[in-house]
């Protein structure tokens, strides 16, 4: 399980990315952080991992205080946590069997890491992965080689492969075509079910999160405006997660901005909202 | 089958840039066979790198601390304008004998056979090493600035002529046609469609040469092709270390300089 | 010089205003000036510039044509001169690795790493291999070992350098991807940056291999072995026929090494 309590992220910019965001991911859970761009998901999901060092609060997976661990163990807790990105972020000269293998870097030491020397099960693993994913016969391709979908199935097999806790998916359809989004989401999907997996996942395209999300979140400048089900996120709560317009009554709006520092939520304590 | 052997057990190589592990391990054995050759040929012995680093601790303690007497001052500066001075000359010389050996190594340009009379002219020019060219010079027209003028010349058409023909195959065609359109001559064509397109090029080109010259106008006088490489060897032969190094010490300051100010006026230039 | 000059005096067209005139007169006018007083304070002899061309045609009949007998003879120093080149890069190759890792400033631990990477690679690059052999001669004797030294210290300025650029250029998503698997860093180096730096490296050394092998043809000039030693000693004695043959010889293997350099660079890309 996954707990994240008041995550606050201020960049050296005196950019405010998160301002006390708190949210669990429990159980085989598939929940979507959606929001318009710049509103803290990335910075989210790094904070969590802790690829971005966050300013406050806490983390916790699975008992473990991630956000207190000295720098040096984070090796160890980030192999619980699978991380598939946006622009797929493979290492574009290795193969694909090789970039599936790197998920499970954390568990040899670095001699076997540069013979590339990975236990048997490991690659038996990888090899019913890149099945599982239909990528079957591509093992000794170079990643450069393959198309954007091709490439995030390698980036799904990667995250797989290191039989994490939970999934953080960031962004994982933006660099490609609706077509292939809806492929590829239904399968990062699929699998976690089978595998239960909890998945945290970050995407800005409202039909796929409510589609492939159980529970979806709506941030907005750094702060949880929304949370609840695809069928309580209805067209007003949308518009308000996205352009901070005013939303009826009876949505299930969480918290709100603080009116001094978004104005145009004053609309909302005007519909009573808050009261 | 008698031996038990698991379903589907896969395995997995990593890649490798060889056709298998055999050749591999022959290339492999190879390099090292020949590492171990040439260290044996060049005779690299423990002892010697001892004796070495004794000797090295004496020369860093007679170099320091540099000697900049009046003399020596004295010296440095007469050394230093002559290896400037060569420089400048030079490629003033050597730019204006690339011009022609460019166009005709510009393959859209040239016919055949000049375009391979050019490419062999920048081939030779490009072949030998500054110092060997001002070793032949010095032979030829006798110790002095003429031999490092004639040798950094020399040098500065296979550098020049070479970049530049392949800017000028890379010219827009459509601009020539463009003047060809509206009637314009050969001349007229080159003028107005070419060399617009090139001489930005050929002044950046040209200053960064004249920063290339002065790193070997300091240096061709070690075989006496004039400037300050002379006075250095002389500080050596002389043992007067400390000279020596206030001699190199002023040469990577005008190496210095000149790759500041060049890449300065070509970033103005451009 | 493109004037259209019209019957009425507002349509006067020309191609520069007076001040960018200016300024490109200035500039012409002071490199010619540099160019004048060059020319007078190198106090040329002319009479030599006269007699120039007539002493190289003799210097060229004389060594025409080349003294095939000796090209036996030269055969031991070539090797040397070429083991030179492999060691001195090899040397160069080593001692860069650290040196660029210190000079990219995405990898450098910190400021002052940053700036001694940098003075390491001034100092080297600005410094002429010429320069080196002299000075290793003095402390190591005449021979090959100087000039191996020479050459990698002068080559690893060039080379850490290049590689301190293609560090900072790496692709800084396909590191974070490797970091999120739970790898340490030096797993992350072997897995997400190496990969990445690998075709830039193989070509910087095999390209500054190619340079080194015409630098090991000429530190025997000053007694750093190879090639360059018998040059000299064939010069001196005005064997004419076997210079020659070595400076052939020399293009030979310079044109090698410029096939095999140009053909590694496009093998691993």
């Amino acid at each position: 399980m996954l707990s994240v309590i008041d995550l606050e992220k201020t960049y050296e910019t005196d950019e405010e990315a998160l301002r006390g965001v708190s949210l669990e991911v429990s159980d085989n859970a598939i929940v979507a952080m959606i929001g318009p761009s710049g509103a803290g998901k990335s910075t989210f999901i790094r904070c969590v991992n802790r690829l971005v060092e966050p300013s406050a609060g806490t983390v916790w997976l699975d008992g473990v205080e991630v956000t207190a661990l000295p720098q040096d163990d984070l090796p160890e807790v980030r192999r619980d946590m699978g991380m598939i990105f946006q622009e797929f972020n493979l290492v574009e000269r290795l193969t694909v069997m090789e970039n599936v293998l790197s998920g499970r870097l954390g568990y040899v030491n670095v001699w076997q890491a540069y013979r590339r020397k990975f236990a048997p099960e490991d690659i038996k693993r990888a090899y019913e992965l890149l099945e599982r994913v239909g990528l079957k016969g591509y093992e000794n391709v170079r990643a450069d080689k393959l198309s954007g979908g091709q490439r995030q199935r390698v980036g799904i097999a990667r995250a797989v492969i290191q039989r994490p806790k939970i999934l953080l998916v960031d962004e994982p359809t933006s660099s490609l075509d609706p077509e292939t989004s809806r492929v590829v989401m239904a399968l990062l999907t699929d699998i976690a079910k089978e595998d239960n997996i909890p998945v945290l996942i970050n995407i800005h395209e409202v039909s796929l999160a409510e589609e492939f999300s159980e529970r979806i979140v709506g941030l907005r400048k750094g702060k949880i405006v929304f949370e609840g089900t695809p069928a309580e996120l209805t067209e007003g709560v949308r518009d308000h997660i996205y352009k901070g317009s005013p939303i009826s009554e009876d949505s299930p709006v969480k918290e709100t901005v603080s009116t001094t520092e978004v104005p145009n939520l004053r609309e909302i304590d005007r519909a009573g909202i808050r009261g | 089958m008698a031996t038990h052997i698991e379903p589907e057990r896969r395995t997995w190589e990593p890649p490798t840039a060889f056709a298998n592990k055999t050749v591999k391990w022959i290339v492999y054995a190879v390099i090292v066979v020949f590492f171990l050759w040439s260290a044996w040929g060049v005779r690299i012995s423990f002892d010697r790198l001892l004796i070495g680093l004794e000797s090295g601790a004496n020369l860093i303690q007679s170099m320091f601390p540099p000697d900049f007497g009046p003399r020596q001052l004295n010296l440095i500066r007469i050394g230093m304008i002559e290896t400037v001075a060569m420089a400048i000359v030079a490629t003033v010389i050597g730019v204006v004998i690339s011009l022609p050996v460019a166009f005709m190594a510009a393959e859209n340009i040239a016919p055949k056979p000049v375009y391979a009379v050019g490419r062999f002219l920048i081939s030779v020019s490009r072949a030998f090493h500054e110092l060997i060219v001002a070793i032949i010079a010095v032979k030829a027209v006798g110790f002095g600035a003429l031999a490092g003028i004639l040798a950094l010349s020399f040098k500065t058409v296979g550098f020049f002529a070479k970049l530049l023909a392949e800017d000028l195959e890379d010219i827009d065609e459509g601009q020539i046609e463009a003047i060809r359109a509206v009637g314009g001559s050969r001349g007229k064509v080159l003028l107005y469609g070419m060399i617009p397109q090139v001489i930005p090029r050929i002044v950046g080109l040209t200053i960064y040469r004249w920063d290339i010259n002065i790193r070997h106008s300091t240096i061709v006088g070690i075989v006496g092709a004039g400037g300050i490489g002379i006075t250095l060897l002389n500080s050596f032969d002389r043992y007067e270390y400390d000279f020596a190094l206030a001699v190199i010490i002023v040469i990577v300051a005008i190496v210095l300089g000149a790759e500041v100010l060049s890449a300065v006026l070509r970033r103005r230039v451009q | 010089m493109m004037q259209a000059a019209a019957t009425d005096d507002k349509y006067v067209w020309e191609r520069y205003d007076s001040r960018q005139r200016l300024v490109r007169y200035i500039a012409v006018l002071a490199t010619a000036v540099a160019v004048v007083i060059s020319w007078t304070l190198l106090d040329i002899n002319y009479s030599y510039v006269a007699t120039a061309p007539r002493e190289m045609n003799d210097l060229f009949s004389r060594m025409y044509p080349p003294n095939l007998a000796y090209t036996g003879e030269i055969v031991a120093p070539l090797i040397e001169t070429i083991h030179i080149s492999i060691l001195g890069t090899a040397l160069a190759v080593v001692l860069s690795l650290p040196v660029a890792w210190m000079g990219a400033n995405n990898t450098t631990p910190n400021k002052a790493t940053y700036s001694l990477g940098k003075f390491i690679i001034t100092v080297s690059r600005s410094v002429n291999v010429i320069i080196w052999a002299l000075i290793f001669v003095i402390v190591f004797g005449p021979g090959a070992l100087s000039g191996v030294l020479a050459v990698g210290v002068r080559s690893i300025g060039f080379m850490s350098k290049l590689l301190a650029e293609s560090i900072e250029e790496i692709d800084h998503g396909q590191v974070e991807a490797v970091v999120a698997t739970g790898a340490s860093s030096l797993k992350t180096v072997i897995y997400g940056v190496i990969p990445q730096v690998k075709p830039a490296f193989v070509g910087i050394t095999t390209y500054r291999w190619d340079i080194n092998v015409r630098a090991s043809t000429i530190i025997g000039f000053v007694g750093a072995g190879g090639i360059g030693m018998e040059l000299t000693t064939s010069i001196n004695y005005f064997r004419w026929a076997n210079v020659l043959t070595i400076l052939l010889t020399i293009l030979g293997v310079v044109i090698f090494s410029e096939v095999f350099s140009a053909y590694m660079r496009r093998k691993v890309s």
